[in-house]
């Protein structure tokens, strides 16, 4: 699905990401955790096309083509959906048109009818439903004045609408409380198949006994500093960054 | 920009040559290039238009020579002779396009994108020969004019060219025509009062409420009102109309000035709603060829609790000069300016509003959304005044400003004048920028650049595209998009 080689990018002028090898199969759920300031936000814009995230050196291929030469949007509607850190705000545009107006983007790249408002409408209340978001959140402008949780849970509404192959989720259990934390969860297992994978930045390893890795990875200055199954990230818990990095 | 004394000279010893000489031809169809008093003449006489009107346009035109070009706004054009224009059909064009194959290919990808028809395009882009075929073929003007007419009239709403009102409801017309805009107003108002060629007369009686919304759009090009349009509407007690003026679709014209008069009267409880879609040809990218539009809209809220909207989305034209402005008369009356302008490439835009408050406990609320993009100029220009007697009035300014690119600008030049302690006048204004994180937010889900810019401009316009009536406002979304073409990346 994605084969990562000796992946270098700098931002503003400098380098953040330095020599990424990471190769993710399809249906395998990587989990990355590291430090603040590692580059793990800037591998999933370098992956998702972001401007102004020079990739300097290396190779990215996807699905068996070469990502770093897609558009942003073609990527996207190739199936690569990034769950944003810091979702961001479109004021006046409501939340429920910018998911059709996306949903029907891709699906005319595919080359599938566009939605009908009905159908779109059943669908997305079916999606919100599952995730424990009012209609209401729908009718307001996308993201403006949501609390830091409700930006989080509509970023997996989003995803479960658009259904990609690979998830990029950037922190996405950060501001979640528990509660929403597992219907969040849930919306990503429910997406789970043997076709689909993810790649999980989290701080925390508890949203990984409710996302359960396959493979566990700690980013550190740039690089991979190690990898191991889910047990690294009880272990990283347990002793920090700095004895794992040195170890 | 003075009207030298020599133009003056000029211009009389003109009108010494064609003196009666030519007056007395009004079986010719055109009337020679210029602008001169028997030019007026030859108009008035076209149109049999009684005496009163002649003198109308007599005084208006003597009193527009002693005028000079307003040069306050924030817009640079070419100075424009007005000797050289037709103010009466002038004589057709050769280079017209023959078909469609010879019309720009960018306006024709505009109007497939809009998704109007072969026929009406061809209407559009001034194809030879192509208005008399199109209108039937297109807006089928005999079916849909005579249900809408007869709709109408069971009503007593009179709905016609301007031109016909003079004959059929002389009285009308004489008591109102420049009664919200007079002839010495404005240069540009001075000039359409004297040559006005056509445009549309509204009439609803006391207590109707009219049936249906009414259009110009039926309208294009059957009449060619050209260059110096002349609109009034008068809504007559309790009465209430909403009233569309111009097409999404983008219009060429031969003419590159347009100075058009919009009167609004509104009596007792009567409301006009007026909404604009205004689309003119903007130039190339680097400006040539686009159509100068100076235009005086007023209305004149005269009676008790009586109301006037204005809704427009500017988007068109190379130059924009105008501000649909309100006289709040009547006590309760009140007023509202909805705008959005766009102005991309190298267009210049110098709009806003007045709000005149005169009347007990009147109130106005605008609302501005300002886009520019490449390299163009936007201007909002705003007065609110709050007379002596206006007891208890209030106005509520958001002037919201959204620059994309780092090329163009907005300004906002707010003027308040407040003679009335009680008057309440709140004013908001902000500027931002389309950020390259909505935009790719916006690409993370797999809209293009366009798309993106699109929907996040549309989402800007929102308020204003609120109040716009639903198939208009449907049509004015995609607008704003394709205005904004070739303005990222
Ligand atoms: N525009 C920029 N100019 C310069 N440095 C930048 C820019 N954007 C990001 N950086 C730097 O790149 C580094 C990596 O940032 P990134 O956001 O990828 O970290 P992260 O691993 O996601 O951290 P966190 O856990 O805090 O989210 C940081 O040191 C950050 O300051
Ligand atoms: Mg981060």
């Amino acid at each position: 699905m994605l084969e990562i080689k000796d992946l270098h990018a700098e931002v503003g002028g400098k380098e953040i990401l330095k020599g990424i090898n990471l190769t993710i199969n399809p249906g395998e759920i990587h989990a990355i955790m590291g430090p603040n300031g590692a580059g793990k936000s800037t591998l999933s814009y370098v992956l998702s096309g972001r401007d102004g995230y020079e990739v300097t050196g290396g190779s990215v291929t996807y699905k068996g083509q070469d990502l770093l030469d897609m558009d942003p949007d073609e990527r996207a509607c190739s199936g690569i959906f990034l769950a944003f850190q810091y979702p961001v705000e479109i004021p006046g545009v409501a939340s429920a048109t910018f998911l059709k107006t996306a949903l029907n983007a891709q699906r005319k790249f595919r080359g599938e009818e566009e939605l009908d408002a009905m159908e779109f409408l059943k669908l997305v209340r079916e999606k919100s439903k599952e995730l424990d978001i009012k209609d209401d959140m729908l009718k307001r402008a996308v993201n403006v004045g949501f609390s830091g949780g409700e930006k989080k849970r509509n970023e997996v509404l989003q995803m479960s609408l658009l259904e990609p192959d690979l998830m990029l989720l950037d922190e996405t259990d950060s501001g979640l409380d528990i509660d929403a934390l597992k219907v969040a969860a849930d919306g990503v297992n429910r997406l789970r198949s043997p076709e689909r994978s993810a790649l999980v930045i989290t701080h925390y390893q508890r949203l990984l006994d409710y996302i359960v890795p396959d493979f566990v990875h700690v980013l550190a200055d740039g690089k991979i500093v190690k990898s191991g199954d889910k047990s690294l990230a009880l272990e990283l818990e347990e002793k920090g960054y700095t004895d794992i990095s040195a170890a | 920009m003075a009207v030298s004394q020599e133009t003056i000279e000029q211009v009389n010893s003109v009108s010494e040559k064609y003196k009666y000489g030519f007056v007395s031809d009004i079986e010719s169809e055109t009337a020679p290039i210029g602008l001169s008093e028997d030019i007026v003449r030859f108009i008035s006489a076209k149109k049999e238009e009684p005496e009163w009107l002649l003198e109308w346009r007599l005084k208006a035109y003597r009193y527009w020579l002693t005028m000079e070009e307003p040069d306050w706004a924030k817009v640079n054009y070419p100075k424009i002779d007005y000797q050289d224009i037709y103010y009466y059909s002038a004589p057709k064009v050769k280079d017209k396009p023959k078909s469609l194959d010879e019309v720009d290919p960018e306006l024709l990808e505009v109007y497939s994108k809009l998704g109007i028809p072969l026929k009406e395009q061809e209407v559009l882009a001034g194809v030879e020969g192509a208005a008399n075929v199109a209108v039937d073929a297109v807006f089928d003007s005999v079916s849909v004019a005579t249900t809408f007419r007869e709709r109408l009239e069971k009503e007593g709403v009179i709905f016609c060219p301007i031109s016909e009102a003079v004959q059929t409801h002389p009285e009308l017309v004489q008591k109102y025509l420049g009664s919200v805009v007079p002839y010495t107003d404005n240069f540009f108002g001075a000039l359409n009062s004297a040559v006005f060629t056509d445009g549309s007369f509204v009439y609803i009686p006391k207590g109707v409420r009219c049936p249906m919304e009414l259009s110009t759009y039926f309208r294009i090009n059957a009449a060619q009102t050209g260059q110096f349009e002349r609109t009034l509407i008068i809504a007559d007690d309790e009465s209430y109309v909403s009233y569309l003026e111009g097409c999404t679709a983008p219009m060429r014209d031969e003419n590159q000035l347009h100075a058009a008069v919009v009167e609004l009267v509104v009596l007792d409880n009567a409301e006009i709603k007026y909404s604009t879609v205004q689309n003119w040809y903007p130039g190339d990218e680097n400006g040539v060829g686009g159509i100068y539009n100076f235009v005086t809209k007023r209305a004149a809220c005269r009676g008790v609790n009586s109301k006037v909207s204005w809704t427009q989305v500017e988007t068109g034209s190379a130059v924009t000069w105008k501000y649909p402005s309100c006289i709040l008369q009547g006590d309760n009356s009140v007023g509202e300016f909805y705008s959005i302008a766009i102005t991309n490439n190298l267009q210049q835009a110098d709009t806003g509003t007045k709000m005149i408050h005169l009347g007990k406990n009147t109130s106005s609320t605008i609302i501005s959304k300002g886009i520019s993009a490449g390299k163009a100029q936007s201007t909002y220009r705003g007065l609110v005044r709050m007379g002596r007697k206006a007891d208890g009035a209030r106005n509520h300014t958001v002037c919201d400003s959204l620059l994309i690119g780092d090329k163009c600008g907005a300004h906002t030049v707010p003027y308040i004048e407040n003679q009335n302690r009680s008057a309440k006048i709140e004013h908001e204004a902000t500027t931002s920028k389309v950020s390259e994180e909505q935009l790719f937010y916006c690409q993370q889900r797999g809209l293009s650049e366009e798309e993106s810019m699109a929907l996040i401009v549309n989402g800007f316009c929102k308020e204003v595209l609120q109040k716009l009536p639903m198939e208009f406002a449907v049509e004015a979304q995609k607008l704003v998009g394709i205005s904004l073409e070739g303005s990222v990346g």
